[in-house]
């Protein structure tokens, strides 16, 4: 008799959580449960491998929008709305954002958007000036090009709100960015988010081969030394 | 004797169960919506509307990111351009386009108000979202849009960093 209680007591214990998951579940989830191949040029993937919950399945990429957990499915205007792979299709692609290299794309000829609201004439003003920030410890110097920032940008949407346009007058470090401060601002948001993929993307100036780290202050000022 | 092996393909059957639960917890995530969407959520939930989700990369496509944030006025701040209806039809911010001439008109409400009900201003996708979240607070408290353009909303308009 115990046992019968212990055995519906532990039914309750799963069924309640099981129903609740169930519910929950999505169309992508419900599809990667049947083990099959999921080919793609991204990456070939078995979904015998979902226990890894961080690895992102090609399919979950630049989901069409009633299905992306934004818009809501239940609204007709989202199923009218254009599904972001169709604009995708032959533009080159990155490993980070929406997996589409926009400056790439601009530079190649792939894409003219407007610098102008009304007239698609209109050139854009491009200044081509690198600058060069050392980086303290042993990360390659980032190299900061205005040229593609200037192909999208107008000169008052950084200077002087973000960055003061002058040489030292800014302290940037990669706290700062990750928080939404400086590079932050948009670099996180709508362009190419810091992941460990897209430091060369700044980080692009690698130290010179003699180059040491530089000695602490208390190295220095050591009495013994 | 039959109580006692049903008890045995009970508790088999049980231990499958949970450890399909188990399983069902590690199942991937559900699907992401598009990087740097812009959800916007300031007077939509008063207002019984579903909440703007602005996608950039369809309009990256077609303007230079100056266009809006330099000609049009748009703040580099999700929610924090107070936009309204009223302004929208007479021609700030999105009605600069969105006025049946560059683009389609705002009698198609659904195509703009499209997100799930309830969603939060956020940017999608981004890194200060998931390391301090939520990054901005709704400007709106409740109370329909009409009754938000006051002098006192400059208190509320802080920027987030």
């Amino acid at each position: 008799m115990n046992s019968i209680v212990k055995v519906i007591a532990m039914m309750v214990a799963v069924m309640v959580p099981a129903a609740s998951l169930v519910a929950a579940e999505t169309q992508a989830t419900k599809k990667s449960m049947e083990l099959k191949e999921v080919d793609s040029d991204a990456n070939k993937v078995s979904t015998a491998n979902v226990f890894n919950r961080l690895l992102k399945k090609p399919k979950q990429k630049n989901a069409p929008p009633p299905e992306d957990g934004i818009h809501d499915p239940d609204n007709e205007g989202s199923h009218v709305l254009q599904p972001p792979l169709v604009s995708y299709e032959g533009l080159p692609t990155t490993e980070f954002g929406n997996y589409v290299d926009w400056v790439q794309s601009l530079q190649k000829g792939f894409l003219n958007p407007r610098y102008d609201r009304v007239d698609p004439t209109v050139e854009a003003l491009v200044m081509d000036l690198d600058i060069v920030r050392e980086v303290k410890a042993s990360m390659p110097d980032v190299i900061f090009p205005h040229k593609p920032h200037t192909q999208w940008l107008h000169c008052s949407n950084c200077h002087p709100k973000i960055f003061i346009p002058q040489k030292g007058a800014n302290q940037i470090n990669m706290s700062a960015i990750l928080l939404g401060q400086k590079c932050g601002v948009c670099h996180g948001k709508v362009s190419f988010p810091i992941t460990t993929l897209s430091c060369k993307k700044c980080h692009s100036k690698p130290k010179p081969d003699d180059w040491k780290p530089p000695l602490s202050s208390a190295s220095v000022k050591n009495p013994w030394r | 004797m039959n109580i006692k092996r049903t008890m045995e393909l009970l508790s088999r059957w049980l231990t499958l169960a949970s450890f399909v639960g188990v399983v069902a917890l590690f199942l991937p995530a559900p699907a992401q919506a598009e990087y740097a969407d812009v959800v916007i959520n300031n007077y939509a939930d008063a207002a019984g509307m579903r909440p703007v989700v602005f996608p950039h990369w369809y309009h990256r496509i077609r303007f230079r990111c100056k266009v809006c944030h330099a000609d049009l006025g748009f703040q580099f701040k999700a929610g924090g351009n107070k936009i309204t209806m009223a302004k929208i039809i007479d021609g700030q911010f999105c009605g600069a386009c969105h006025n049946g001439e560059i683009s389609w008109s705002v009698e198609n409400c659904g195509m703009c108000h499209s997100g799930v009900p309830g969603t939060p201003t956020q940017i999608h996708g981004s890194t200060v979202q998931r390391l301090v979240a939520p990054a901005y607070k709704s400007l709106g408290d409740g109370k329909p849009a009409d009754a938000q353009d006051k002098p006192a909303d400059k208190a509320d308009a802080k920027p987030a960093k």
